[in-house]
Protein backbone atom coordinates (compact mmCIF):
# COMPACT_ATOMS: atom_id res chain seq x y z
CA UNK A 1 0.00 0.00 0.00
CA UNK A 2 2.73 2.34 0.02
CA UNK A 3 2.06 3.69 -3.61
CA UNK A 4 -1.20 4.45 -1.81
CA UNK A 5 0.40 6.95 0.73
CA UNK A 6 2.51 7.89 -1.80
CA UNK A 7 -0.36 9.18 -3.79
CA UNK A 8 -1.98 11.06 -1.07
CA UNK A 9 0.72 12.44 -0.19
CA UNK A 10 1.67 14.08 -3.57
CA UNK A 11 1.04 17.63 -4.38
CA UNK A 12 -1.91 16.35 -6.84
CA UNK A 13 -3.00 13.80 -4.31
CA UNK A 14 -3.46 16.34 -1.47
CA UNK A 15 -5.25 18.88 -3.39
CA UNK A 16 -7.65 15.47 -3.80
CA UNK A 17 -8.17 14.81 -0.73
CA UNK A 18 -8.75 18.74 0.44
CA UNK A 19 -11.76 18.42 -2.69
CA UNK A 20 -13.01 14.68 -1.68
CA UNK A 21 -13.39 15.59 2.08
CA UNK A 22 -14.73 19.22 1.34
CA UNK A 23 -17.63 17.45 -1.21
CA UNK A 24 -18.37 15.52 2.26
CA UNK A 25 -18.34 18.50 4.54
CA UNK A 26 -21.24 20.47 1.52
CA UNK A 27 -22.95 17.39 1.83
CA UNK A 28 -23.25 17.72 5.95
CA UNK A 29 -24.10 20.82 6.19
CA UNK A 30 -26.66 20.91 4.04
CA UNK A 31 -28.17 18.22 6.53
CA UNK A 32 -27.18 20.12 9.59
CA UNK A 33 -28.84 23.03 8.40
CA UNK A 34 -31.87 21.58 7.36
CA UNK A 35 -32.07 20.43 11.03
CA UNK A 36 -31.42 23.66 12.50
CA UNK A 37 -34.37 25.22 10.39
CA UNK A 38 -36.93 23.24 12.27
CA UNK A 39 -35.71 25.89 15.20
CA UNK A 40 -38.13 28.48 13.17
CA UNK A 41 -40.74 25.72 14.02
CA UNK A 42 -40.63 26.62 17.44
CA UNK A 43 -39.40 24.51 20.71
CA UNK A 44 -41.72 21.74 19.63
CA UNK A 45 -40.66 21.26 15.94
CA UNK A 46 -37.08 21.54 17.22
CA UNK A 47 -37.87 19.28 19.82
CA UNK A 48 -39.84 16.25 17.55
CA UNK A 49 -36.32 16.96 15.55
CA UNK A 50 -33.94 15.90 17.89
CA UNK A 51 -36.54 13.22 19.21
CA UNK A 52 -35.66 11.78 16.01
CA UNK A 53 -31.91 12.12 16.68
CA UNK A 54 -32.19 10.04 20.03
CA UNK A 55 -34.32 7.36 18.57
CA UNK A 56 -31.66 6.88 15.40
CA UNK A 57 -28.55 7.54 18.10
CA UNK A 58 -26.32 5.11 17.40
CA UNK A 59 -26.23 5.79 13.47
CA UNK A 60 -25.51 9.49 14.74
CA UNK A 61 -22.76 7.83 16.71
CA UNK A 62 -21.48 6.16 13.70
CA UNK A 63 -21.90 9.17 11.55
CA UNK A 64 -19.97 11.53 13.93
CA UNK A 65 -17.37 9.33 13.80
CA UNK A 66 -16.81 9.23 9.89
CA UNK A 67 -17.46 13.04 10.11
CA UNK A 68 -14.59 13.58 13.16
CA UNK A 69 -12.34 11.68 10.46
CA UNK A 70 -13.53 14.12 7.99
CA UNK A 71 -12.95 17.03 9.66
CA UNK A 72 -9.24 15.92 10.90
CA UNK A 73 -8.51 14.77 7.46
CA UNK A 74 -9.71 18.17 5.70
CA UNK A 75 -7.90 20.33 8.20
CA UNK A 76 -4.92 18.69 8.95
CA UNK A 77 -4.48 18.30 5.46
CA UNK A 78 -5.29 21.96 4.96
CA UNK A 79 -2.84 22.96 7.38
CA UNK A 80 -0.20 21.07 5.42
CA UNK A 81 -0.97 22.03 2.15
CA UNK A 82 -0.61 25.98 3.23
CA UNK A 83 2.35 25.22 5.15
CA UNK A 84 3.98 23.41 2.24
CA UNK A 85 3.08 25.67 0.01
CA UNK A 86 4.44 28.87 1.78
CA UNK A 87 7.72 27.09 1.86
CA UNK A 88 7.41 26.71 -2.41
CA UNK A 89 7.46 31.15 -1.95
CA UNK A 90 9.86 31.59 0.47
CA UNK A 91 10.46 35.20 -0.71
CA UNK A 92 7.43 37.29 -1.98
CA UNK A 93 7.39 39.86 -4.02
CA UNK A 94 8.15 43.56 -2.88
CA UNK A 95 4.76 44.92 -4.93
CA UNK A 96 1.82 42.65 -4.54
CA UNK A 97 -0.88 42.43 -8.18
CA UNK A 98 -2.74 39.48 -6.63
CA UNK A 99 -5.90 41.00 -6.68
CA UNK A 100 -5.41 41.90 -10.63
CA UNK A 101 -4.98 37.86 -11.14
CA UNK A 102 -7.05 35.50 -8.63
CA UNK A 103 -10.34 36.68 -6.25
CA UNK A 104 -9.85 37.27 -2.39
CA UNK A 105 -11.72 34.41 -1.81
CA UNK A 106 -9.12 31.52 -3.64
CA UNK A 107 -6.43 33.24 -1.85
CA UNK A 108 -7.83 33.23 1.80
CA UNK A 109 -8.87 29.34 2.38
CA UNK A 110 -6.69 29.38 5.45
CA UNK A 111 -7.72 32.07 7.16
CA UNK A 112 -11.63 31.68 6.72
CA UNK A 113 -10.79 27.86 7.27
CA UNK A 114 -8.62 28.58 10.33
CA UNK A 115 -11.86 30.90 11.60
CA UNK A 116 -14.03 28.05 10.90
CA UNK A 117 -12.24 25.59 12.83
CA UNK A 118 -12.07 28.18 15.98
CA UNK A 119 -16.08 28.54 15.93
CA UNK A 120 -16.14 24.55 15.26
CA UNK A 121 -14.13 23.98 18.45
CA UNK A 122 -16.39 26.74 20.37
CA UNK A 123 -19.67 25.07 18.64
CA UNK A 124 -18.62 21.51 19.97
CA UNK A 125 -17.83 22.80 23.66
CA UNK A 126 -20.89 25.29 23.97
CA UNK A 127 -23.52 22.85 22.33
CA UNK A 128 -22.56 19.15 21.29
CA UNK A 129 -20.76 18.78 24.57
CA UNK A 130 -23.35 19.70 27.03
CA UNK A 131 -26.11 17.91 25.24
CA UNK A 132 -24.41 14.79 24.88
CA UNK A 133 -22.11 15.31 28.05
CA UNK A 134 -23.87 17.30 29.83
CA UNK A 135 -25.66 14.00 31.95
CA UNK A 136 -29.41 13.75 32.65
CA UNK A 137 -32.48 14.99 30.90
CA UNK A 138 -30.76 18.17 28.73
CA UNK A 139 -33.27 19.98 26.56
CA UNK A 140 -31.31 21.03 23.23
CA UNK A 141 -33.78 23.42 22.36
CA UNK A 142 -33.20 25.55 25.93
CA UNK A 143 -29.32 25.03 25.04
CA UNK A 144 -29.18 26.58 21.62
CA UNK A 145 -31.85 29.51 22.45
CA UNK A 146 -29.80 30.70 25.58
CA UNK A 147 -26.49 30.43 23.33
CA UNK A 148 -27.96 32.85 20.79
CA UNK A 149 -29.73 35.42 23.25
CA UNK A 150 -25.69 35.85 24.51
CA UNK A 151 -25.22 39.02 21.68
CA UNK A 152 -21.35 38.28 22.46
CA UNK A 153 -22.10 34.59 21.31
CA UNK A 154 -24.53 35.60 18.55
CA UNK A 155 -22.51 37.76 16.36
CA UNK A 156 -19.40 35.92 16.69
CA UNK A 157 -21.92 32.84 15.52
CA UNK A 158 -22.70 35.37 12.63
CA UNK A 159 -19.27 36.29 11.46
CA UNK A 160 -18.10 32.76 11.48
CA UNK A 161 -20.92 31.82 9.12
CA UNK A 162 -20.02 34.70 6.86
CA UNK A 163 -16.41 33.56 6.31
CA UNK A 164 -18.12 29.46 6.20
CA UNK A 165 -20.34 31.39 3.47
CA UNK A 166 -16.16 32.78 1.64
CA UNK A 167 -14.80 29.59 1.80
CA UNK A 168 -17.56 27.78 0.63
CA UNK A 169 -17.79 29.73 -2.62
CA UNK A 170 -14.23 28.86 -3.34
CA UNK A 171 -14.38 25.76 -2.06
CA UNK A 172 -17.15 24.11 -3.89
CA UNK A 173 -15.73 24.94 -7.71
CA UNK A 174 -12.44 24.41 -6.39
CA UNK A 175 -13.15 20.25 -5.59
CA UNK A 176 -14.67 19.88 -9.20
CA UNK A 177 -12.05 21.65 -10.61
CA UNK A 178 -9.30 19.36 -8.48
CA UNK A 179 -11.56 16.26 -9.16
CA UNK A 180 -11.40 16.86 -12.68
CA UNK A 181 -14.79 17.68 -13.97
CA UNK A 182 -14.00 21.38 -15.42
CA UNK A 183 -16.17 20.91 -18.56
CA UNK A 184 -16.08 24.26 -20.87
CA UNK A 185 -20.01 24.42 -21.29
CA UNK A 186 -20.48 23.45 -17.81
CA UNK A 187 -17.61 24.65 -15.19
CA UNK A 188 -19.48 28.56 -14.86
CA UNK A 189 -22.92 26.84 -13.97
CA UNK A 190 -20.95 24.87 -11.21
CA UNK A 191 -19.62 28.25 -9.70
CA UNK A 192 -22.82 29.90 -10.27
CA UNK A 193 -24.20 26.94 -7.47
CA UNK A 194 -21.29 27.23 -5.51
CA UNK A 195 -21.74 30.92 -5.25
CA UNK A 196 -25.75 30.34 -4.20
CA UNK A 197 -25.02 27.25 -1.98
CA UNK A 198 -22.19 29.28 -0.22
CA UNK A 199 -24.73 32.02 0.07
CA UNK A 200 -27.45 29.88 1.56
CA UNK A 201 -25.65 28.34 3.82
CA UNK A 202 -24.15 31.18 5.72
CA UNK A 203 -27.58 32.95 5.28
CA UNK A 204 -29.60 29.99 6.73
CA UNK A 205 -26.65 29.50 9.58
CA UNK A 206 -26.34 33.12 10.65
CA UNK A 207 -30.37 34.16 10.42
CA UNK A 208 -31.01 31.43 13.36
CA UNK A 209 -28.75 33.78 16.15
CA UNK A 210 -29.89 36.68 14.20
CA UNK A 211 -33.62 35.76 14.94
CA UNK A 212 -33.18 34.73 18.65
CA UNK A 213 -31.06 38.10 19.63
CA UNK A 214 -33.86 40.23 17.80
CA UNK A 215 -36.43 38.71 16.59
CA UNK A 216 -37.79 35.68 19.29
CA UNK A 217 -39.97 36.35 21.96
CA UNK A 218 -40.65 39.94 20.81
CA UNK B 1 12.65 61.40 -32.20
CA UNK B 2 11.62 64.30 -30.56
CA UNK B 3 12.94 64.23 -27.06
CA UNK B 4 9.09 65.52 -25.61
CA UNK B 5 8.01 62.19 -26.45
CA UNK B 6 9.72 59.87 -24.37
CA UNK B 7 8.78 58.41 -21.16
CA UNK B 8 10.37 59.45 -18.29
CA UNK B 9 10.15 56.79 -15.51
CA UNK B 10 11.51 55.82 -12.59
CA UNK B 11 12.49 51.97 -12.26
CA UNK B 12 13.23 49.94 -9.08
CA UNK B 13 15.20 46.84 -10.70
CA UNK B 14 16.44 44.08 -8.13
CA UNK B 15 19.89 43.38 -8.21
CA UNK B 16 21.78 40.42 -6.70
CA UNK B 17 25.45 39.49 -7.07
CA UNK B 18 24.93 35.67 -7.04
CA UNK B 19 22.96 32.85 -6.00
CA UNK B 20 24.02 33.06 -2.54
CA UNK B 21 24.53 36.92 -1.91
CA UNK B 22 21.80 39.25 -0.57
CA UNK B 23 19.97 41.42 -3.23
CA UNK B 24 18.23 44.61 -2.75
CA UNK B 25 16.73 47.13 -5.22
CA UNK B 26 18.23 49.63 -7.18
CA UNK B 27 16.78 53.07 -8.93
CA UNK B 28 17.37 53.72 -11.69
CA UNK B 29 16.14 57.23 -14.34
CA UNK B 30 15.52 56.52 -17.61
CA UNK B 31 14.51 58.17 -20.59
CA UNK B 32 12.79 55.75 -22.78
CA UNK B 33 10.77 55.29 -26.83
CA UNK B 34 6.99 54.34 -25.63
CA UNK B 35 7.64 52.38 -29.07
CA UNK B 36 10.91 50.27 -27.31
CA UNK B 37 9.94 46.83 -25.70
CA UNK B 38 10.78 46.33 -21.97
CA UNK B 39 13.80 44.38 -23.02
CA UNK B 40 14.99 47.19 -24.87
CA UNK B 41 14.66 49.35 -22.11
CA UNK B 42 16.49 47.40 -20.50
CA UNK B 43 19.25 47.23 -23.27
CA UNK B 44 20.09 51.10 -23.76
CA UNK B 45 20.36 51.08 -19.41
CA UNK B 46 22.53 48.37 -19.90
CA UNK B 47 24.59 50.12 -22.10
CA UNK B 48 25.01 53.47 -20.11
CA UNK B 49 26.16 50.94 -17.36
CA UNK B 50 28.85 49.23 -19.45
CA UNK B 51 29.85 53.02 -20.88
CA UNK B 52 30.51 53.42 -16.91
CA UNK B 53 32.31 50.50 -16.37
CA UNK B 54 29.21 49.15 -14.02
CA UNK B 55 28.03 45.30 -14.01
CA UNK B 56 25.14 45.42 -16.27
CA UNK B 57 21.32 44.03 -14.92
CA UNK B 58 21.62 40.14 -15.60
CA UNK B 59 18.02 39.13 -17.37
CA UNK B 60 17.24 36.19 -20.44
CA UNK B 61 16.14 36.50 -23.27
CA UNK B 62 16.03 34.97 -27.02
CA UNK B 63 14.00 35.16 -29.40
CA UNK B 64 12.09 38.39 -28.62
CA UNK B 65 8.87 37.60 -30.83
CA UNK B 66 6.74 35.78 -27.59
CA UNK B 67 7.77 32.39 -28.77
CA UNK B 68 10.58 31.10 -26.64
CA UNK B 69 9.55 31.40 -23.32
CA UNK B 70 12.82 32.75 -22.31
CA UNK B 71 12.39 36.32 -21.08
CA UNK B 72 10.17 36.64 -17.82
CA UNK B 73 10.73 39.51 -15.88
CA UNK B 74 8.19 40.29 -12.81
CA UNK B 75 6.95 43.92 -13.34
CA UNK B 76 4.40 45.90 -10.85
CA UNK B 77 3.81 42.08 -9.19
CA UNK B 78 2.75 40.38 -12.51
CA UNK B 79 4.64 38.24 -14.40
CA UNK B 80 5.43 39.43 -18.14
CA UNK B 81 3.67 42.86 -16.91
CA UNK B 82 0.51 44.53 -16.88
CA UNK B 83 -0.47 43.04 -20.39
CA UNK B 84 -2.32 40.22 -20.89
CA UNK B 85 -0.79 36.95 -22.98
CA UNK B 86 1.97 38.63 -24.01
CA UNK B 87 5.65 37.83 -22.94
CA UNK B 88 7.88 40.21 -21.33
CA UNK B 89 9.60 40.99 -25.10
CA UNK B 90 6.31 41.94 -26.30
CA UNK B 91 5.06 44.45 -23.65
CA UNK B 92 6.29 47.79 -25.03
CA UNK B 93 6.83 50.90 -23.03
CA UNK B 94 3.74 53.10 -24.29
CA UNK B 95 2.01 50.63 -22.08
CA UNK B 96 3.07 52.82 -19.11
CA UNK B 97 2.52 56.30 -17.86
CA UNK B 98 5.06 59.29 -18.17
CA UNK B 99 6.62 59.72 -14.32
CA UNK B 100 5.61 56.11 -13.37
CA UNK B 101 8.02 53.90 -10.94
CA UNK B 102 8.14 50.20 -12.32
CA UNK B 103 9.40 47.70 -9.91
CA UNK B 104 11.84 44.43 -11.45
CA UNK B 105 11.37 41.24 -10.03
CA UNK B 106 13.04 38.27 -10.57
CA UNK B 107 10.52 34.84 -10.14
CA UNK B 108 10.23 34.12 -7.12
CA UNK B 109 10.11 30.70 -6.07
CA UNK B 110 11.67 27.49 -4.12
CA UNK B 111 12.33 25.69 -7.37
CA UNK B 112 13.66 28.71 -9.32
CA UNK B 113 16.71 30.23 -7.61
CA UNK B 114 17.83 33.56 -8.65
CA UNK B 115 21.19 33.22 -10.63
CA UNK B 116 21.89 36.97 -10.98
CA UNK B 117 19.88 39.84 -10.64
CA UNK B 118 16.72 39.24 -12.85
CA UNK B 119 18.00 35.44 -13.90
CA UNK B 120 16.24 32.73 -12.67
CA UNK B 121 17.41 29.14 -12.65
CA UNK B 122 14.97 26.99 -14.48
CA UNK B 123 16.28 23.93 -15.12
CA UNK B 124 13.64 22.09 -13.26
CA UNK B 125 11.09 22.22 -15.95
CA UNK B 126 13.87 20.67 -18.17
CA UNK B 127 13.96 17.75 -15.38
CA UNK B 128 10.49 17.44 -15.66
CA UNK B 129 9.93 17.25 -19.38
CA UNK B 130 13.35 14.61 -19.01
CA UNK B 131 11.18 12.92 -16.42
CA UNK B 132 8.21 11.77 -18.82
CA UNK B 133 7.13 15.07 -21.36
CA UNK B 134 7.84 12.86 -24.57
CA UNK B 135 6.77 10.41 -26.72
CA UNK B 136 9.12 7.11 -27.76
CA UNK B 137 8.87 6.77 -31.20
CA UNK B 138 10.71 3.80 -32.87
CA UNK B 139 13.02 4.35 -35.99
CA UNK B 140 11.90 2.86 -39.05
CA UNK B 141 10.18 4.61 -42.07
CA UNK B 142 8.68 7.50 -42.83
CA UNK B 143 4.70 6.31 -41.57
CA UNK B 144 1.72 8.06 -44.17
CA UNK B 145 0.36 11.50 -43.11
CA UNK B 146 -3.23 10.80 -41.74
CA UNK B 147 -2.70 7.43 -41.26
CA UNK B 148 -3.94 8.21 -37.51
CA UNK B 149 -7.23 9.81 -37.68
CA UNK B 150 -7.70 12.82 -35.14
CA UNK B 151 -10.93 14.50 -34.82
CA UNK B 152 -10.16 18.59 -35.17
CA UNK B 153 -11.68 19.58 -32.02
CA UNK B 154 -9.22 17.16 -30.25
CA UNK B 155 -6.08 18.35 -32.37
CA UNK B 156 -6.89 21.61 -31.86
CA UNK B 157 -7.14 21.41 -27.58
CA UNK B 158 -4.22 19.34 -28.10
CA UNK B 159 -2.38 22.39 -29.69
CA UNK B 160 -3.69 24.99 -27.33
CA UNK B 161 -2.40 22.89 -24.25
CA UNK B 162 1.36 22.64 -26.62
CA UNK B 163 1.34 26.42 -26.79
CA UNK B 164 2.80 26.00 -23.47
CA UNK B 165 6.82 27.85 -23.81
CA UNK B 166 7.65 26.91 -20.78
CA UNK B 167 8.34 30.12 -19.34
CA UNK B 168 7.79 30.02 -15.74
CA UNK B 169 5.21 32.53 -15.28
CA UNK B 170 2.57 30.59 -14.04
CA UNK B 171 4.89 29.53 -11.34
CA UNK B 172 5.66 33.11 -10.67
CA UNK B 173 2.29 33.99 -10.35
CA UNK B 174 0.89 31.41 -8.57
CA UNK B 175 0.94 32.01 -4.53
CA UNK B 176 2.10 28.53 -3.91
CA UNK B 177 4.90 28.44 -6.51
CA UNK B 178 2.74 25.70 -8.16
CA UNK B 179 3.86 24.42 -11.43
CA UNK B 180 0.63 22.28 -12.42
CA UNK B 181 -0.03 24.74 -15.29
CA UNK B 182 3.25 23.76 -17.04
CA UNK B 183 2.81 20.30 -16.11
CA UNK B 184 -0.91 19.81 -16.89
CA UNK B 185 -0.09 21.51 -19.86
CA UNK B 186 2.27 19.24 -21.30
CA UNK B 187 0.54 16.14 -19.84
CA UNK B 188 -2.61 16.90 -21.88
CA UNK B 189 -1.01 17.85 -24.89
CA UNK B 190 0.07 14.31 -24.95
CA UNK B 191 -3.00 12.16 -23.47
CA UNK B 192 -5.01 13.77 -25.91
CA UNK B 193 -3.56 12.52 -28.58
CA UNK B 194 -3.17 8.57 -30.29
CA UNK B 195 0.70 9.03 -29.99
CA UNK B 196 1.01 9.66 -26.43
CA UNK B 197 -1.20 6.86 -25.40
CA UNK B 198 1.45 4.42 -24.55
CA UNK B 199 3.11 6.30 -21.77
CA UNK B 200 0.38 7.98 -20.67
CA UNK B 201 0.14 6.41 -17.21
CA UNK B 202 3.63 6.33 -16.56
CA UNK B 203 3.83 10.10 -17.69
CA UNK B 204 1.76 11.41 -15.50
CA UNK B 205 3.15 9.69 -12.61
CA UNK B 206 6.81 10.71 -13.24
CA UNK B 207 6.03 14.23 -14.37
CA UNK B 208 4.24 14.93 -10.85
CA UNK B 209 6.83 12.43 -8.87
CA UNK B 210 9.74 15.06 -10.07
CA UNK B 211 7.52 18.09 -10.12
CA UNK B 212 7.21 17.22 -5.99
CA UNK B 213 10.88 16.56 -5.71
CA UNK B 214 11.92 20.32 -6.94
CA UNK B 215 9.42 21.64 -4.03
CA UNK B 216 7.05 23.40 -5.93
CA UNK B 217 3.75 23.98 -4.28
CA UNK B 218 0.43 22.56 -4.54
CA UNK B 219 -2.49 24.28 -6.93
CA UNK B 220 -5.31 26.35 -5.15
CA UNK B 221 -6.94 26.94 -7.64
CA UNK B 222 -6.81 30.61 -7.57
CA UNK B 223 -6.57 30.46 -11.44
CA UNK B 224 -3.52 33.31 -11.06
CA UNK B 225 -1.47 31.16 -13.51
CA UNK B 226 -4.14 31.16 -16.16
CA UNK B 227 -4.29 35.25 -15.90
CA UNK B 228 -0.51 35.59 -16.49
CA UNK B 229 0.17 32.94 -18.77
CA UNK B 230 1.70 34.75 -22.12
CA UNK B 231 -0.17 32.09 -23.68
CA UNK B 232 -3.38 31.96 -22.52
CA UNK B 233 -2.94 28.13 -21.42
CA UNK B 234 -6.02 26.97 -19.43
CA UNK B 235 -6.84 26.24 -16.23
CA UNK B 236 -8.86 23.07 -17.61
CA UNK B 237 -5.72 21.44 -17.80
CA UNK B 238 -5.24 21.17 -14.67
CA UNK B 239 -8.32 19.45 -13.93
CA UNK B 240 -6.99 16.95 -16.67
CA UNK B 241 -3.95 16.82 -14.93
CA UNK B 242 -5.86 16.04 -11.78
CA UNK B 243 -7.84 13.54 -13.08
CA UNK B 244 -5.02 12.01 -15.22
CA UNK B 245 -3.18 11.18 -12.57
CA UNK B 246 -6.18 9.95 -10.03
CA UNK B 247 -6.88 7.47 -12.87
CA UNK B 248 -3.20 6.58 -13.59
CA UNK B 249 -2.55 5.67 -9.93
CA UNK B 250 -6.20 3.68 -9.34
CA UNK B 251 -5.25 1.54 -12.83
CA UNK B 252 -1.47 2.01 -13.46
CA UNK B 253 0.46 -1.42 -11.94
CA UNK B 254 3.22 0.58 -11.06
CA UNK B 255 3.34 -0.41 -7.04
CA UNK B 256 7.23 1.59 -6.95
CA UNK B 257 5.99 5.33 -6.73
Amino acid sequence: MSWFWQSVNSSVGKKIVMAFTGILLVVYLVIHLAGNLTLYGGEKAFDSYAGVLEVIKPLIRIIEVLLALVFIFHIFNGIRVWWGNKKAKPIDYAVNAKSKNSTLFSRTMIHTGVIVLIFLVLHLVTIWYPYNAGGGEVNLYKIVSGRFADPIYAWFYIVAMALLGFHLNHGFQSAFQTLGWNHKKYFSLIQTIGTIYATLTAIGFASLPIYFLYFHGR
Amino acid sequence: MNNNMKLNLKLKIWRQSSAKSVGSFVDYKVSVSPDASFLEMLDEINNELEKNNQDPIVFESDCREGICGTCGLVINGEPHGPLRKVATCQLHMRNFKDGQTIWVEPFRAKAFPVIKDLAVDRSAFDKIIQAGGYISVNTGGVPDANSIPIAKDIASEAFDSAACIGCGACVAACKNSSAMLFVSAKVTQFALLPQGQPERQQRVEAMVAKMDEFGFGSCSNTYACEAECPKGISVRNIARLNHEYLSAKVKSTNVEV
